[in-house]
């Protein structure tokens, strides 16, 4: 236990301010941003995630989202086991043909108001893998799309970023 | 001492082909008569080899077939059969412009054994108008899964299989969508029809069935299974894979040889160095007259592969105590890998080392600074590691649920084949780093860690122990990097040759077999991903433990979804 303690002191807190380019945006958005959340989420936004086909690369930066350094729970950011509770629906890979129907269902499952973020190279257009009899390509193909974050997998402040932009629009 | 070869040799006699297209030397292929296959696989059996893939081919295309002389019956069905499902089978390109004459050929079916450091190929070729082959099943379990995935996706079914539902493919794709044959145009769209997977039933009093997925709870890639339980014991795990199917082999064939790499390294997203290696490699192989990597591209390749091991088995390791309740290492662990990746983007400019492998070595290279860099983040990373590991081998709350669970024996996992980290954990010694070295392995040795447990606990520590080695092998490889270039100029590969790879990727042996069709193009390319027979794992492990410890069973084994469904 005083081991636990010792590396916890030693650690101290890691998290940081989120990279500048993002910062300036948050500038901007950072007031209505606050707003918003407040009046529209409780407080808090809760994400619902699912995989739609990805490769999992996108999946370990999403990961890395909850990791001490950018800690998104500081903003009131949280993901959920449950469509029933979430607000936003974060998906990423090109929408296999054979997951299509789960993401209808979770995306139906989701109450009103409810944003959708589709991730990546893949959720925008498929990416590598296009659109062939296996996959049906970008997220946008198969349910409403509201913002989409590029990149192969797109970084940590990329995913904020584009999380932060869509919930104050 | 006798190899694999020289076994396959004294049994079949004459009746054994060597395939001469087939590279590299250490490697293999003999064409046998598909009435001698299985006889080819108890002698290899009986060797105590293991079976490390099994696949097949449509040949039809390496001879093009004519308007004179059409499609095999299978291919023309097709067409016939869609019309009632309304699903949209255009039979191809085959049929018009301008394609050669030229003999068909039918199907080739591959399996593939290993012993130790030895590969071997055994191929026997199904005509088109009986498009079947004898199962291995029965010697080999890990068979299983590899014949019904050849059954589904290029319809070629093996006689005497015990169980005739297809795999990737769901019960919603037309009956007759068999992807990889050649005729078989993958931008059509596929209809759905209606159709049932039957799950196996557990029945009794008190029996009660929990499915699960293919969305699951956390942050994880989507796949089903079904529970049958009594109270919270485990009867009988079975799961349904295939959601993330992308037709990623297929894909291959419709790719330029550089286009690939792309398409490789997003196999499994978090294996990209190690998977665009073995492709890299196997294509290297069939390039002639060969095109071999710069001593300092390896070395890099090196470099990448140990840091992509450091960073998931961090994350892994993390990951597995979370799902025992303990999340304080999560939190540190993942903090460390973030240190790792953030260096990673630094140095060679991406996060996961994406698309740095090339053909013929690699596209980014390392300054002096560089090397500092990533010498004083190996300084930092390991102290905090150590700690962090000690930690986690003096916590009794911790040990108490890793210990004893989800146990794979090492009977059971030789039987199965396993590889990669969940075989060393298991008694098994594997390792292709060590058996297939490519340099600078064959001079940075690493030490392998084999524990016999094959609990959670043996397969986290695994880990532990490969995290301290690959810092070790890091080192090595950055105070005697070769100097030179990084990389050769591309040549192609040579027409109508076969080549070979094998990998070991942070999760396990990674094979590539890549055909190069009759103008040099990619005709077929063959992924193994070690979830592909390492799954066959989780089902047995998980016998005999409770409902609330599957989480952390599974987690343990960290297998991937996308590699596994292609
Ligand atoms: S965008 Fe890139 S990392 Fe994300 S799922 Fe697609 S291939 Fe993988």
């Amino acid at each position: 236990m005083l081991r636990i303690l010792y590396q916890i002191f030693r650690t101290g807190i890691v998290t940081e301010p989120l990279p500048s380019e993002t910062e300036a945006e948050i500038e901007i958005v950072g007031a209505r941003l606050e707003k918003d959340i407040l009046k529209q989420f409780q407080r808090s936004l809760t994400i619902r995630f699912v995989d739609a086909g990805s490769c999992n690369g996108c999946e370990l930066e999403i990961h890395a989202l909850s990791n001490p350094i950018y800690n998104c729970e500081r903003f009131g950011i949280h993901f959920t086991a449950s469509p029933r509770f979430a607000d936003l629906l974060l998906v990423t890979g090109p929408v296999s043909k054979n997951m299509e129907i789960a993401l209808r269902r979770t995306y139906n499952a989701m109450p009103n108001p409810k944003l959708v973020v589709a991730v990546g190279d893949c959720g925008n257009n498929g990416g590598i893998f296009g659109t062939s009899y296996a996959s049906l390509g970008g997220v946008g193909n198969i349910i409403p799309v509201d913002a989409y974050v590029k990149g192969c997998p797109p970084n940590p402040a990329d995913l904020l970023n584009g999380i932060l932009k869509v919930v104050s629009m | 001492m006798n190899t694999l070869k020289d076994i396959i040799i004294t049994t079949l006699k004459e009746d054994a082909v060597q395939d001469e297209h087939q590279y590299p030397a250490w490697v293999t292929t003999f064409i046998v008569p598909r009435s001698r296959f299985v006889e080819a696989a108890r002698a290899m059996k009986k060797a105590d080899a293991r079976l490390v893939a099994e696949w097949a081919t449509d040949e039809t295309l390496m001879h093009t077939p004519s308007p004179l002389n059409p499609l095999p019956q299978g291919e023309g069905k097709f067409d016939e059969q869609s019309r009632g499902t309304g699903a949209k089978f255009i039979p191809s390109p085959l049929t018009g412009e301008g394609q050669g004459g030229g003999e068909l050929r039918g199907f080739g079916i591959f399996a593939c054994f290993a012993k130790a450091s030895e590969y071997l190929i055994v191929k026997t070729n199904a005509p088109p108008d009986d498009p079947t082959f004898p199962t291995l099943t029965k010697k080999f379990p890990a068979s299983f899964r590899f014949e019904r995935q050849i059954q589904s996706l290029m319809g070629v079914n093996p006689t005497g299989h015990p169980d005739n539902r297809p795999w990737i493919k769901h019960e919603d794709w037309p009956k007759d969508a068999w992807p990889l044959r050649k005729a078989f145009d993958p931008s059509m769209y596929m209809e759905r029809v209606t159709g049932e997977y039957k799950f196996i039933r557990a029945e009794g009093i008190g029996v009660f069935e929990i499915p699960v997925g293919p969305v699951h709870a956390g942050i994880i890639e989507p796949g089903h299974f079904r529970f049958q339980a009594v109270g919270e014991d485990i009867l009988n795990l079975e799961k349904k894979l295939g959601y993330v199917h992308k037709g990623i082999e297929k894909r291959f064939e419709a790719l330029s040889w550089e286009e690939g790499v792309r398409l490789a390294g997003r196999v499994s997203g978090d294996t990209t160095v190690a998977h665009s290696l073995a492709y890299c490699m196997a294509v290297e192989a069939i390039t002639m007259p060969g095109c071999k990597p710069p001593e300092r591209g390896l070395w890099l390749r090196a470099l990448m592969l140990e840091r992509e091991r450091i960073a998931n088995h961090i994350g892994d390791i993390g990951g597995i105590c979370n799902d025992a309740a303990f999340a304080f290492l999560l939190y540190q662990l993942s903090r460390l890998r973030e240190i790792v990746l953030r260096t990673n983007y630094k140095l060679f400019g991406h996060r996961l080392m994406m698309d740095k492998v090339a053909i013929g070595g690699v596209s980014v290279d390392i300054t002096a600074d560089g090397i500092n860099e990533i010498l004083s983040e190996l300084n930092l990373i390991s102290d905090e590691f150590e700690r962090l590991a000690s930690i986690y081998d003096e916590n009794p709350s911790l040990e108490d649920r890793v210990r004893d669970a989800g146990v794979l024996a090492p009977d059971t996992a030789k039987e199965l084949g396993v590889v990669g980290i969940t075989a060393r954990a298991s008694g098994q010694p594997l390792d292709c780093r060590i058996q297939n070295p490519f340099p600078p392995y064959a001079v940075i040795v690493p030490r392998m860690t084999v524990l016999q447990a094959g609990d959670v606990h043996s397969r986290t520590w695994v880990r532990v122990e490969e995290v301290r080695e690959s810092i070790i092998v890091i080192r090595n490889i950055l105070t005697s990097l070769p100097s030179g270039e990084i990389k050769t100029g591309i040549k192609y590969p040579a027409p109508d040759t076969r080549g070979f790879a094998v990998v070991e990727g942070w999760r396990g042996e990674i094979v590539y077999w890549i055909q190069a069709g009759e103008k040099g193009e990619i005709n077929r390319c063959m992924v193994r991903d070690p979830s592909s027979v390492n799954w066959l794992a989780v089902e047995q492990a998980i016998h005999g433990n409770i409902v609330p410890d599957f989480p952390l069973c599974n987690k343990s084994f960290n297998q991937s979804y996308s590699g596994h469904d292609l």
